[in-house]
């Protein structure tokens, strides 16, 4: 396992003291698939196009195998990129598209046909011109693209946009075996369990800054548990004289920083009848992710 | 559209890494100039309108020959009048055409793939430049063979010889100016980067500005002697009328630093630093 991608104290602000993404640092490994997870607006597409070059950092450096981005010689050869699928020429057909790419970058021409053929768009489909495209077609014919020079790094700015489930699973398990087989994927979301559900590393940010980083695992068994009891208003309280810090929820559970053995001890104590207990999961995720992004976020700390 | 789901999907596309190792390859050669040109070339055939752009340029030397030879009176059945009138339009195509070579990354967001395949900016706009200057010569001596066949043709259908009244030299001298205009037009999408505002720019500056430029000439004396000097346009004008002499050449020189060669470093050294989105 090596660095493949390696942000280090990048910051990007707009003038007027708007600052897109603040003192960012945060490395991909090879072998792995590195979610980039944050709310909208927190600063993840800006991120990706400094490291790709397209938008020129305040501050910091951003690297890929130890070089910038911008002096790769030919950089679809190492690393895809999928930033924004609908930037594409209108006027011409996903056929058009990949054959300019398989030019640029010096490719056999049958490329083209074995991305077509990888993402599936048909024939037909990809002679139609992107105007007429759905955005999922585009997603499609953008992660072509990106494939198009058989890099070894991935960077996708929410690829699983507008995929229908199935393009999703699809996808899930193309990237799982571009990992698997010694690649580095960047990609970005904002949706807690596409990302879960793909990712061996998490990284966080909100409001341009990073929130939390590390495995997936780490950052889930700091999640805490998830425990439900007959009596719910009992349970918080001897909870809370136990000293958990706890979040009660609508639904009756309540959540807390706390190992389920201790939740566990506490409720012995307190002869409550539990319904549930477990160790948070997807939803602890979920939670610590509006909790940590939750001053940052655009509905506020409702949750 | 119907989805494989494919288990092991980059095993073909990459043979021999099935463990999770550290994927070394050889550095890639550097991407060279000629198949940067030989890409922005087909990137301006590639679409509908960018095709019948080009399609017009054909289109509109044969119907500008074919208005003279069913209009112009039998004496001006010259080569030099069918040279001026398929040469009117391609003032205002070619300048088009390298408009849109530049803007069309951005207005159509395209250079968010460009500039991440070729991320050295000022490589893909100079191969533009190339690519475009190709386009605006061949141009030129398509509407040559055009403007030879309606001498041929006009004099034919009217019997008398035909007259080759336009020089070599003189040639050289419109496709330059040609390709001059071309320039421009190339000059104000970089500095623009929108195909709407260039294009409205283009048409301020060749029709709304030589007017203007010249009331201020016949009114203000100071200015009718320095006009040569600052006025692009104007400057280039001999071109078309096939003779330059020395100071024309130094008007040109001069008035192309400030209209052309200063913005056009400007909107390089801006591009290569703007962010692409
Ligand atoms: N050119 C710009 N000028 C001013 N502010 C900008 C500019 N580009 C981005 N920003 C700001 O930078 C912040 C980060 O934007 P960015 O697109 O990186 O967010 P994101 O994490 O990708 O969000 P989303 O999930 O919605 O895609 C936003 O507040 C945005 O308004
Ligand atoms: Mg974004």
């Amino acid at each position: 396992m090596l660095d493949m991608i390696t942000v280090e104290s990048v910051s990007k602000s707009y003038g007027r003291g708007q600052t897109a993404v603040d003192d960012v640092s945060f490395t991909a490994a090879t072998g792995r698939v590195t979610g980039f997870l944050g709310p909208n607006g927190a600063g993840k597409s800006t991120t990706m196009r400094i490291i790709v070059g397209l938008t020129p950092p305040t501050s910091g450096t951003a690297t890929v195998d130890g070089r910038r981005f911008t002096d790769l010689p030919n950089p679809g050869l190492e690393v895809g990129v999928l930033l924004d699928a609908s930037a594409q020429h209108a006027g011409r057909s996903g056929h058009e598209i990949l054959t300019v790419a398989q030019r640029t970058m010096g490719l056999p021409r049958t490329r083209v046909k074995e991305m077509l053929d990888l993402v599936s768009l048909t024939s037909h489909e990809a002679d139609r011109r992107v105007r007429d495209y759905s955005l999922g077609m585009r997603q499609r014919l953008g992660i072509a693209t990106a494939l198009l020079g058989d890099p070894q790094v991935l960077i996708l700015d929410e690829p699983a946009n507008g995929l229908d489930p199935a393009g999703i699973r699809w996808m899930r398990d193309l990237l799982r075996g571009f990992a698997d087989s010694g690649g580095t994927v960047l990609l970005s979301s904002h949706l807690l369990h596409e990302i879960e559900v793909i990712a061996d590393d998490l990284v966080v940010i909100g409001n341009g800054r990073i929130v939390a980083q590390g495995t997936k695992a780490s950052l889930l068994a700091a999640a805490g548990t998830v425990v439900r009891a007959r009596d719910a208003a009992a349970l918080a309280q001897a909870m809370e004289r136990a000293g958990l810090a706890i979040t009660a929820h609508p639904d009756g559970s309540v959540h807390t920083d706390a190992a389920p053995d201790q939740v566990g001890e506490v409720a012995l104590a307190a002869h409550l009848v539990l319904t549930e207990l477990r160790a948070a999961d997807g939803a602890g995720l979920e939670e610590m992710f509006l909790e940590l992004t939750a001053d940052t976020q655009r509905e506020g700390a409702a949750a | 559209m119907s989805t494989t789901v494919l288990s092991t999907p980059t095993s073909e596309s990459s043979p021999g890494a099935t463990t999770v190792v550290e994927r070394r390859r050889p550095a890639p050669a550097p991407i060279p100039l000629t198949r940067i040109i030989g890409v922005e070339l087909r990137k301006m055939f590639d679409t509908r309108s960018g095709f019948w752009l080009m399609a017009s340029i054909v289109i509109t030397s044969v119907l500008a020959t074919a208005a003279i030879i069913v209009f112009a009176p039998d004496d001006q059945l010259t080569f030099d009048n069918f040279a001026a009138a398929i040469g009117a339009p391609m003032t205002v195509i070619l300048p088009m055409i390298g408009i849109l070579a530049v803007t069309s990354e951005w207005s159509q967001r395209s250079g968010l793939t460009t500039f991440t395949l070729l991320p050295r900016r000022g490589r893909v706009l100079g191969a533009k430049l190339l690519a475009a200057i190709a386009v605006g010569v061949v141009s030129m001596v398509v509407a040559l063979v055009v403007g030879v066949l309606g001498t041929l043709i006009g004099s034919a259908i009217a019997g008398v010889d035909p007259v080759w009244n336009v020089s070599a030299a003189h040639f050289l001298l419109i496709v330059l100016g040609s390709v001059l205009g071309m320039l421009f037009g190339f000059m104000l999408g970089l500095v623009i980067r929108n195909s709407a505002g260039a294009i409205v720019t283009y048409f301020v500056y060749t029709l709304v500005l030589p007017p203007l430029l010249g009331l201020l000439a016949s009114t203000q004396h100071w200015f009718a002697n320095l006009q040569p000097w600052v006025d692009y346009n104007f400057a280039q004008r001999p071109l078309f009328d096939g003779s330059l002499s020395g100071q024309q050449w130094q008007h040109l020189g001069v008035s192309a630093v400030l209209w052309f060669v200063l913005p056009m470093a400007a909107g390089l050294f801006i591009v290569r630093r703007a962010e692409v989105k």
